[in-house]
């Protein structure tokens, strides 16, 4: 499958993220700078981790607007597979593929660590887990509190489109094992049409052991096979 | 002319930033504060009737300066 990383200005995972799908897949992806105004033929779309530009105004705010993602929401509307990985999720609800928003941490710190998930919702971009499973990637953020209104969240939870919640080691949403305050323990939701997916964590950053883990790798292994 | 912006968290959004300013006011003995809620500030300057300014400044709220999930933003041109 052919798949596209958006390069923004700011972002700094937009390599690790290429190594992962370049091992996972198979085939590296095409890089794309923000400035573009058309994407190549693709399977999937990937918006980095990072800052783009600096974080200014809100996180993902400035990128959300950049020439390239008027081609993402066109790409998104023929179904076209987009996946958002922490500021990527940050500007996939900035531009509004994605409901709600994720604001600064709870606890006023930036959090970098693992984080055991809960995989909840049904996805193709989580086709290498089972449902309830518990899966391991790693937080780093500053403004991962996903928020939403109350209207949202329940339509989220109600259709199924939470994907990955935060929990503890016997696999319970606690409000302890939430590093960041997010509602519902949110870590990933999906679009009604599962084809657009945002999470916070780092799935890119654990694609073999002697990086601390291989989730990561079957994530992408699998959601390639499953797009494709 | 100059248009001022305010853009702050909508009241039911938790603002863990306000809060944390709100507890170091009280530690410096400010002990009457009840609420902190912290915000942006932005000073516009355009072109154009006072009208039709406050009409594209909505916009400009609407479209980037607040993101209107979590945030409330007040718009006010004050007299030169």
């Amino acid at each position: 499958m052919r798949t596209v990383v958006v390069v923004f200005p700011g972002s700094n995972c937009d390599r690790d993220v290429a190594v992962a799908l370049a091992r996972c897949t198979g085939r590296a992806p095409d890089l794309v700078w923000h400035g573009a105004t058309s994407l190549p033929a693709c399977g999937l779309v990937v918006l980095p981790g990072g800052f783009s530009y600096g974080d200014y105004l809100r996180a993902g705010a400035i990128a959300a607007h950049s020439p390239i993602m008027r081609s993402v929401h066109e790409a998104a509307e023929r179904g076209t597979a987009v996946l958002g990985i922490c500021n990527g999720f940050q500007i996939l609800t900035e531009t509004g593929l994605l409901p709600g928003a994720l604001v600064r941490n709870a606890g006023l710190r930036f959090v970098c660590r693992p984080v055991d998930l809960r995989v909840d919702g049904d996805t193709p971009f989580l086709a290498a887990f089972a449902p309830g499973e518990r899966v391991r990637f790693p937080v780093a953020h500053m403004e991962g509190n996903y928020q939403a209104d109350a209207e949202t969240m329940a339509r989220l939870e109600g259709d199924g489109r939470v994907a990955l919640r935060y929990v503890d080691e016997a696999g319970r949403a606690t409000e302890a094992a939430n590093p960041n305050g997010s509602a519902a323990g949110i870590a990933a939701i999906t679009s009604n049409s599962r084809r657009i997916f945002g999470l916070m964590p780092h799935p890119e950053r654990v694609i073999g052991d002697e990086l601390g883990g291989s989730d990561g790798r079957r994530f992408f292994t699998a959601l390639a096979d499953a797009l494709a | 002319m100059k248009a001022i912006v305010h853009v702050v968290l909508k009241k039911d959004v938790l603002d863990p930033q306000g809060k944390a300013v709100e507890a170091a006011l009280r530690t410096l003995g400010f002990g009457e504060v009840s609420e902190v809620r912290q915000g942006k500030f932005f000073e516009i300057t355009l072109d154009g009737s006072r009208d039709d300014a406050r009409a594209r400044l909505a916009s400009m709220c609407e479209e980037l300066l607040a993101n209107p999930v979590i945030e409330d933003y007040r718009v006010s041109i004050p007299d030169a």
